[in-house]
């Protein structure tokens, strides 16, 4: 339950991300200065932050989906679904861990001790 | 346990003894929104960890993207098509995803109608918007001097 819970909460936030993604990337098309000054604000600790978290939601929500995927059509997959989350939620540290080292690290790096 | 449990939607509650919907029109609508979520979240997997891998993972990573490295990436229509294909997939995952959290949620049929009014225009915005982005940007635009990729001819 709570796991379908997260997949609509993560599902929806990274939906919202979309639409402003899509909006910011259309400034290419407006002129250079526009893109790298919205860019440019991004690049802060704060945003740093924030952009970990949605990767957090979006390898939550892709790993989630192929346990649903599993469940759905794998004959053995609802009998295994617990165990099959207890998966999701390592691939998830698994791949969350070096993400959030490197990410991190060139976020506080370049505001800190950068340009 | 059982005040940890959270009802599944549109199921009967005190609001709502009996389900009170029009039956389905018996298309098979339903069914086809069904198989792509799951076909396109397969795809997007591929997509969206590759456009992350490339993007804040290689070289200097978030830090490193400004115009010149969108240019960069949509001078070649392997990106180009990559992110035509993570857009559409994206938008109609998405979309089918908030029409599914509409109907189980918005009780009243016209609210339903109404706010999914609202997600299908903002959707098809955001859609034809990011098509034309990809497909009319011009990687050295005439005036421009900041931020542009090394390929680009001096002024």
């Amino acid at each position: 339950m709570w796991s379908w819970v997260g997949h609509r909460i993560t599902g929806v936030v990274i939906f919202v991300f979309l639409l402003v993604h899509v909006l910011d990337t259309s400034l290419v098309r407006v002129s250079p200065e526009a893109y790298t000054a919205v860019i440019g604000a991004y690049k802060n600790p704060i945003m740093g932050l924030g952009e970990a978290g949605l990767v957090a939601a979006i390898v939550f929500h892709a790993f989630n989906g192929l346990r649903i995927i599993a469940i759905d059509f794998w004959k053995k997959g609802p009998k295994y679904q617990r165990q099959l989350l207890w998966g999701v939620l390592a691939l998830w540290a698994v791949t969350m861990i070096p993400f959030l080292i490197r990410h991190l690290t060139i976020v506080f790096s370049n505001f800190f001790g950068g340009h | 346990m059982s005040s940890n449990i959270i009802d599944a939607p549109r199921s009967n509650s005190a609001d709502s003894p009996k389900y009170k919907r029009a039956k389905g029109s018996g298309s098979s609508f339903e069914m086809f929104a069904w198989l792509f979520m799951r076909l396109s979240g397969v795809v997007l997997i591929v997509l969206i960890f590759g456009h992350l891998f490339v993007n804040l993972m290689v070289g200097e990573g978030i830090h490193a993207i400004d115009f010149g490295f969108v240019a960069g990436k949509w001078s070649n229509p392997f990106w180009q098509f990559w992110d035509l294909a993570m857009l559409w997939l994206a938008m109609l995952h998405g979309t089918n995803g908030v029409r599914t959290i509409i109907n189980d949620y918005a009780e009243r049929s016209s609210t339903r109608m109404t706010l999914k009014t609202v997600l299908f225009v903002a959707s098809a915005v955001i859609i034809v918007l990011g098509t034309l982005v990809i497909f009319t940007f011009d990687p050295c635009p005439a005036g421009a001097v900041t931020d542009l990729p090394s390929f680009c001819p001096v002024p």
